[in-house]
């Protein structure tokens, strides 16, 4: 007998359906992830990346296939799955506090008192070094701190996995390295099963023990997957001249660039 | 009506009581500039600031009411002039809540009545039309299906309902409250429909990770983000429901402001028309800047998303 994995995706095809017209996005995704896994999901713009994570999320239904957390179908979300999504998401009319507390609530509303919750709260707005805003609304703070409460709330639901789509996308180059060295701290703490959308090859080759680089669509599917044999901890400056970063690197910019170069859509 | 007995009255005040509005406000005009400059230097923009919010509606009003004086100070005018006004209406303008007796009672009061009524059938709208208006959003069917439906209804003007009301309630108090309802709902339930189905997909996608049930939903993400949509609909409906209860309250009696209308143009008072008219304006500005503001407070975080 093989041992199960954590997460497996079976078999997915996602088509979507619009006024008669059905377009082929994703084709028999087949893929297995462990406890504990950091998976970076690599691929051209619009490839069907984040329609693969909202599948993983539940926030899509597949149209064949299935995805299995624990030998169990998913197939609506929930918080065992958390998002952070590209955009942040903030609830604007609540504050950096209330927006981590009311997914604190909601999860462990019933195990958890009234001072647990706010004490958990607190503990993760640490985590990611937004204790001090606590207050403040999202308007009020810069672009990296709203990723940091996103990552914080999706952190407060003690997700099995944790799905990170292009979290860093929109930030400078400075604020971003920053922020993937939390996350690998909090990684590296935690021990989450993470999968993380991203364009960066850089970024990907960094934090990932495997990346999943994803053909061309339509129909795209995973067309190689790689292990990035780096020790961890990986610091950033060491990382970036060590022989197995490199040949990482260079692969995926194979991949991306010389296998399956990004096609103008006629 | 009795229009001689107007005239005499007019020339007469007119000769006492030379336009003291006028008078005093214009002259203010030109040295007010002069004035707010020097403040300036000092006391920065403030004072200009003021200036500039306060003097233009000052000297259009004390032009208005120059012209209106200009225009019914003639022999043979069937209006009041501004004069008439104060010298036969003054108690009414002076004193808001005066109590004579049952029917014999200041604005203030009349006003009061008309705003219970107000309050009673306008908050019935706002809470089924925020009702209806968020199921309706949440359903592409039920927005087609309604839409056409309410676009029509809401053209139906606020007296159009009341034969009907009349006839449902037979007495003229629930009558007057169902039309002010009926009047203020479709702006409601339409406004709320479209904050509703402009809701971002990404809340919908944090509601969905967090497993928000529907109460939850209505309370933590639908209202708040719909909340800019649904007050642009409250301040419609307020403004309606104002415009309704004055008509309504003409025809079913009782001691409103609409009433007090009706009543006195019965008897020949029109100068008490006009000061009405001014309440009923005063009023209807202030409903419409509370609403305002409560928006502006409750939906401080939305708007700047
Ligand atoms: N709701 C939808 N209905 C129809 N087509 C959709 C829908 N969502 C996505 N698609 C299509 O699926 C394809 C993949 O979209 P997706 O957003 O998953 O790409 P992506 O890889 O995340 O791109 P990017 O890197 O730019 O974010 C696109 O061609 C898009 O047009
Ligand atoms: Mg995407």
């Amino acid at each position: 007998m093989i041992a199960r994995p954590y997460l497996k995706l079976d078999q997915i095809d996602k088509s979507f359906t619009r006024g008669g017209r059905t377009s082929e996005v994703l084709k028999g995704i087949e893929l297995a992830i462990d406890k504990g896994e950091f998976v970076s999901i690599i691929g051209h713009s619009g490839c069907g990346k984040s329609t693969l994570l909202n599948i993983i999320a539940g926030l899509t239904p597949v149209t064949q296939g299935a995805v299995l957390l624990e030998d169990r179908e998913v197939n609506a979300p929930g918080p065992d799955r958390a998002v952070v999504f590209q955009n942040h998401s903030l609830l604007p009319w609540l504050t950096v506090y209330e927006n981590v507390r009311l997914a604190v609530d909601k999860v462990f509303g019933r195990t958890k008192s009234k001072v647990e919750r706010h004490a958990w709260t607190l503990h993760n707005l640490d985590l990611v070094q937004m204790g001090h805003a606590r207050d403040k609304r999202p308007s009020e703070i810069s672009g990296g701190m709203k990723q940091r409460v996103g990552i914080a709330r999706a952190l407060a639901m003690e997700p099995k996995v944790l799905l990170l789509d292009e979290p860093f996308g929109a930030l400078d180059a400075l604020t971003r390295a920053h922020l993937q060295d939390s996350v690998m701290q909090i990684h590296a703490t935690l021990g989450n099963t993470v999968i993380m959308i991203t364009h960066d090859v850089d970024e990907a080759v960094l934090l990932s023990d495997r990346i999943v680089m994803m053909t061309n669509g339509p129909a795209a599917c995973i067309g190689d997957v790689l292990s990035v044999p780096l020790e961890r901890p990986r610091k950033r400056l060491e990382a970036a001249s060590d022989p197995a970063y490199l040949k990482c690197r260079e692969a995926v910019l194979r991949f991306l660039y010389e296998r399956h170069r990004y096609v103008e859509a006629a | 009506m009795s229009q001689p007995a107007l005239k005499t009255k007019a020339d007469a005040v007119v000769a006492a009581f030379p336009s003291p509005k006028s008078a005093t406000v214009l002259p203010l005009s030109p040295s007010e500039p002069a004035r707010a400059g020097r403040l300036l230097a000092k006391a920065g923009g403030r004072a200009r600031q003021v200036a500039v919010n306060v003097l233009p509606p000052l000297v259009t009003l004390a032009l208005i009411l120059l012209v209106w004086q200009m225009l019914t100070a003639k022999a043979g005018a069937t209006l009041p002039s501004p004069t008439t006004i104060w010298a036969e209406s003054k108690d009414l303008i002076t004193q808001p809540f005066f109590n004579f007796g049952p029917q014999d009672i200041g604005l203030g009061w009349r006003v009061m009545v008309s705003l219970q009524r107000v309050a009673i059938g306008f908050g019935i709208a706002a809470i089924v039309g925020v009702l209806v208006g968020a199921v309706i959003g949440q359903s592409v069917w039920a927005m087609r299906g309604l839409d056409p439906v309410f676009q029509v209804l809401r053209t139906v003007p606020p007296l159009a309902w009341l034969p009907l009301s009349l006839a449902a309630f037979r007495d003229a108090n629930p009558s007057a409250i169902f039309v002010i309802f009926i009047t203020s709902v479709w702006p409601i339930i339409i406004n709320t429909a479209v904050g509703i189905r402009n809701i971002p997909q990404d809340y919908r996608n944090v509601a969905a990770v967090l497993r928000l049930n529907s109460l939850e939903f209505f309370w933590r993400i639908m209202i708040p983000s719909a909340a800019p949509y649904i007050f642009t609909g409250l301040r419609i409906g307020v403004g309606l429901s104002w415009l309704a209860i004055v008509a309504a309250e003409m025809l079913t009696g009782g001691v409103g402001i609409g009433f007090f209308i009706w009543d006195a143009w019965n008897s020949s008072k029109l100068p008490d028309i006009v000061v009405a008219l001014l309440y009923i304006g005063v009023v209807g500005f202030v409903l419409d800047r509370i609403v305002a503001l409560i928006g502006r407070v409750a939906t401080r975080g939305t708007a700047t998303a």
